[in-house]
């Protein structure tokens, strides 16, 4: 019983301290409809940054708090509001998502640079040195006792302000309707700064007590906060009463959980998987939002691929792959090899969240099944062990799918994180067991496991050259792959379901069977990566196919262009080519390399549909000239002669490619005759091609065209002048 | 001089062009009826009015004086007061938060209160229930109770109609010319023309987001018809 009340009182404080994390994200969501994800890493910052002034300065624990907590927070807090969460209305629940996960690399890459990883910084408990309170058969520490406190402290204030002051109501009302807000005169701008302004402050304040009870260590500290996040959802991240319900029964299931569960090898991981496990059962069992009708605005575009660019994508990448296998050196080859491999990872995203807006952030984790797989069953090369382990990840992805298909937007999200979570804290790190005494499993054998290289075709691909080939076609086939899915029936399926749930159901789509195989689809062409990069990688720890790993895919490929292939490339070559070449280049900003990933993915917010779209269009006259594109391959051809003969080390020959493809385009784009003419001088025939729904979209409106619009809805010219 | 006055004003939509050139006056202390078909440009043209969406070119003057590029928050503060279409109000906050929503525009809570309550005695009854519950009409009181209870110096109504049984849209019309009565200035968007030409002084008939033809009421009945039905 004594230890019943002591594992009591350690849940109550562990779920004071979520109970205030989590309603600083509900106010932040309720107010602005963000969900922040990088709310954990806030309050990670501020910790830090509380240990900095309080413990390496020495400054009185009153005036730190007061500094971090009153001034830095809510600064923090309004900076973010103005900077860059108001730029992200009219953007999908995708943008607002990736803004915030980068938010949250980037925050981790900033805490890393400021404070060193991997020293010791410890913290204290608020009056450390006094005895703890007697409270008969156990007793509660003034740190615990404070901790509940403020929460209950919180609890009220929160309910206060919402409720009884003007400007509470002003936030709830932003909420449910932001234009009425205005016609009311209330300046939502304010009040969203204000209530970022108290989230961050909680944050910081959750942070500043949960530290000192764990090590102070930038990733693990922000993704901690998972379990903030189940109390957050417990209350349908609406309802602060529900909030703090839902932290207590989160808290004390965690403090029960470590307290009774017995010690051993198998359950040592998932004392620290509880957390996720919690949100994944909390995500399944409360109940979820019937489905929506009302279709929403976005200004995400994502053109449909032509066979021809899906073609010359292919060729280009394989021809890529080719180039840097004959020219790179070994080192630089395993440095940048991986480029194609994390690719098609990368890749796997584009149908799920791309075309059919399932957002997934355990991609890596289905790599990571693929990569186990081909460690275990590919002895010697064996190329079927490509085939199961892209089998045993997809039907992973359906098992995972099948209770997630409840979820959608970011409730998906969370659930696939928590996912991964119990993935890489968990499962990857079993020790060997026997599964109903029928299978051995062995998973990373307690570490890291060996890969053998793959042979194919009595190919061994065991160099760094050979391998860059291989997944380079991997890739270009994997890409083809997904572009004739967007150009058929799955594809036409997914998007409508991604546009409008409610009106496929009407349609007589079946979702679930939808949902369900684009889920084992991506899952199955992450396993294939996965596979392809254990391959590379000779030996594999759960390490690799962490979390955050995951989150820097996502990030980078909605950069990309999440809706379209050429986006997966590009999100996994700045992530795998640009970063270290930059490192490398430029060894004085190497250490700033870390922020990079965060910060391109906060700068999505401006430019939603990614950068490919971007590139496309500038592209676009070159692709579609025949003459051009010659031009380019026989100058591409030729200066990659002049390399292959030594005439040219490889320094020059990037550059100069570059400056032939810069100059190709730019030739293109000036010859290029005009899509969109100016209305005048343009002949009727020409007129007449465009279809009347178009017109003043696809070229500019003229007097013709309206009196044609009332011609064919029916209003003759002369009862139009008797109106006018 | 004109409480709201729109001078040439051209509005798009990205780059689909909704708005040509639309010149439209509201003079004091009158009742001014904004009509015209579907996709005319008439809630278009309120949007701009309330500085909830920016014209390509044109002025917008509300007591003589440009405000293009203030936004709405100001323009409400200034006594501008939209009700949108469809409900105007807070599905989410109870009736008594809907209304202290209101008091930003400078009149005081218990006014505001006091007010709502004279005009509509059935809000009082529904004081701490969430507005989504409200009945459509209900809704639509608690909405119009803005425009009555913060002394605006000019209200603009669009679509008051909109999904109420007729009874209640008579109603609400009756309230409105009271509201007119009492000098309050009046731009009120309708598809149901016959129950707003009663109230109006003035009407304009938008087609094709032009100002098709204005004038009194009386001299506007004819043309409504060729407007809306193109007979």
């Amino acid at each position: 019983m004594d230890k019943f009340l002591t594992f009591t009182i350690v849940g109550l404080t562990i779920a004071a301290i979520y109970a205030v994390i989590a309603s600083g994200l509900v106010l932040t969501y309720t107010t602005t409809g963000i969900f922040n994800f990088a709310h954990g890493a806030a309050g990670m910052l501020f910790a830090f940054t509380y240990w900095q002034l309080r413990f390496d300065w020495g400054w009185p624990a009153p005036v730190a708090l007061f500094v971090v907590l009153f001034i830095l927070a809510p600064l923090f807090g309004v900076l973010l509001e103005a900077v860059i969460m108001r730029g992200l209305e009219g953007t999908t629940e995708t943008v607002k998502l990736v803004v915030s996960i980068s938010l949250l690399l980037f925050m981790i890459g900033l805490a890393q640079l400021i404070w060193k990883p991997g020293i010791s910084r410890p913290m204290d408990n608020f009056y450390a040195q006094n005895p703890p309170i007697n409270l008969g058969p156990t007793t509660i520490t003034i740190h615990q006792a404070i901790t509940i406190g403020i929460a209950i402290a919180v609890a009220i204030t929160l309910r206060l302000v919402l409720t009884r002051l003007r400007i509470g109501i002003a936030m709830r009302a932003a909420v449910d309707d932001r234009p009425l807000s205005m016609l009311n005169g209330a300046r939502p701008n304010r009040v969203s700064m204000l209530a970022w302004a108290m989230g961050t402050s909680l944050a910081a304040l959750g942070g500043i007590l949960i530290a000192p009870g764990i090590a102070l260590d930038a990733p693990s500290l922000s993704l901690l906060i998972v379990s903030a996040y189940a109390a957050a959802i417990f209350g349908r991240l609406r309802s602060l009463p529900l909030t703090f319900l839902g932290a207590i029964v989160v808290g004390c299931a965690e403090g029960y959980l470590s307290g009774y569960l017995p010690q051993n090898q198998y359950l040592s991981g998932l004392r620290l998987a509880i957390p996720a496990i919690i949100l994944f059962i909390v995500l399944l069992v409360l109940p979820n939002p019937r489905l929506r009708g009302r279709m929403t605005r976005s200004r995400e575009f994502f053109p449909t691929p032509t066979i021809q660019g899906a073609l010359y994508f292919a060729a280009a990448v394989v021809v890529i792959g080719v180039i840097c296998a004959t020219t790179m050196t070994d080192p630089d080859l395993i440095t940048y090899g991986k480029v194609f491999s994390i690719g098609i990872v990368a890749l796997s995203l584009v149908p799920l969240v791309g075309y059919s807006g399932q957002i997934s952030l355990c991609q890596l984790s289905f790599a990571g099944i693929g990569a186990i797989v081909v460690a275990h069953l590919g002895h010697g090369g064996d190329p079927l062990a490509i085939v199961w382990a892209v089998l045993i990840a997809a039907a992973v992805g359906a098992l995972v799918a099948l209770p997630a298909l409840r979820l959608s937007g970011i409730y998906l999200a969370l659930g696939t994180a928590a996912f991964a979570v119990t993935l890489d804290r968990w499962v990857f790190t079993l020790p060997r067991l026997t599964v109903f005494g029928l299978f051995d499993v062995n998973l990373f054998e307690s570490g890291s496991v060996s890969v053998d290289p793959l042979k194919f075709l009595g190919t061994t691909f065991d160099d760094p050259g050979s391998q860059m080939i291989m997944t380079a076609v991997a890739f270009a086939l994997v890409s083809l792959l997904v572009i004739a899915i967007r150009r058929g029936r799955l594809g036409r399926r997914l998007l409508a379901m991604k546009d409008s749930e409610a009106a496929c159901a009407t349609l007589g789509l079946n979702l679930l069977g939808t949902k369900l195989t684009v889920f084992a689809l991506s899952a199955g062409i992450a396993g294939l990566g996965g596979a392809l990069y254990a391959t590379q990688l000779t030996s594999i720890t759960p390490n690799n196919f962490d979390l955050v790993s995951s989150l820097q895919i996502f990030a980078l490929t909605v950069v990309g262009g999440i809706g379209a292939v050429g986006g997966a490339l590009i999100g996994a070559a700045s992530l795998l080519v640009l970063l270290p070449l930059i490192a490398t280049l430029l060894p004085s900003i190497a250490r700033w390399v870390v922020l990079f990933p965060g910060g391109a993915g906060i700068a999505l917010g401006r430019n939603p549909n990614g950068a490919v779209h971007d590139i496309r269009e500038g592209f676009a006259p070159l692709i579609t000239s025949r003459k051009m594109m010659a031009a380019m391959t026989i100058g591409l051809a030729a200066v990659y002669a002049l390399r292959l003969a030594d005439v040219i080390t490889n320094w020059p020959f990037v550059l100069i490619s570059l400056a032939v493809i810069v100059a190709v385009t730019i030739v293109a784009n000036l010859t290029q005759p005009r899509v969109v003419e100016a209305a005048a001088g343009v002949s009727e025939a020409e007129l007449a091609d465009v279809p009347l729904e178009w017109r003043g979209i696809d070229r500019a409106w003229t007097e013709a065209d309206r009196d044609e619009l009332d011609r064919r809805v029916g209003m003759s010219e002369a009862e139009l002048h008797g109106v006018a | 001089m004109n409480v709201l006055e729109l001078r040439g004003i051209h509005a798009a939509y990205d780059r689909i062009d909704v708005l040509f050139g639309v010149d439209l006056e509201v003079p004091e202390s009158s009742v001014v009826a904004l009509l015209g078909p579907n996709g005319a440009g008439k809630s278009t043209a309120l949007r701009v009015a309330a500085g909830l969406h920016a014209p390509s070119s044109g002025d917008v003057l509300v007591a003589g004086r440009r405000v293009n590029g203030v936004r709405p928050e100001e323009l409400a503060r200034r006594g501008l007061c939209l009700i949108p279409e469809g409900r105007g109000i807070f599905p989410n906050l109870t009736v008594r938060e809907n209304l202290r929503m209101m008091s930003y525009t400078g009149t005081s809570e218990a006014v505001i209160d006091e007010r709502a309550f004279l005009r509509f005695p059935r809000l009082k009854e529904r004081f701490t229930q969430t507005a989504g519950t409200l009945s459509g009409g209900e809704q639509q009181m608690l909405a119009m109770a803005r425009g009555l209870a913060t002394d605006p110096a000019l209200l603009i109504l669009d679509e008051l109609s909109m999904g109420l049984a007729p009874i209640i849209v008579e109603e609400l019309y009756e309230i409105v010319a009271q509201v007119a009565r009492e000098g309050v200035s009046i731009l009120v968007v309708e598809q149901f023309a016959s129950t707003v030409l009663g109230v109006a002084d003035f009407a304009a008939i938008i087609v094709h987001g032009r100002i098709a033809r204005a004038g009194r009421p009386a001299e506007l009945r004819d043309d409504l018809s060729k407007a809306y039905l193109g007979a």
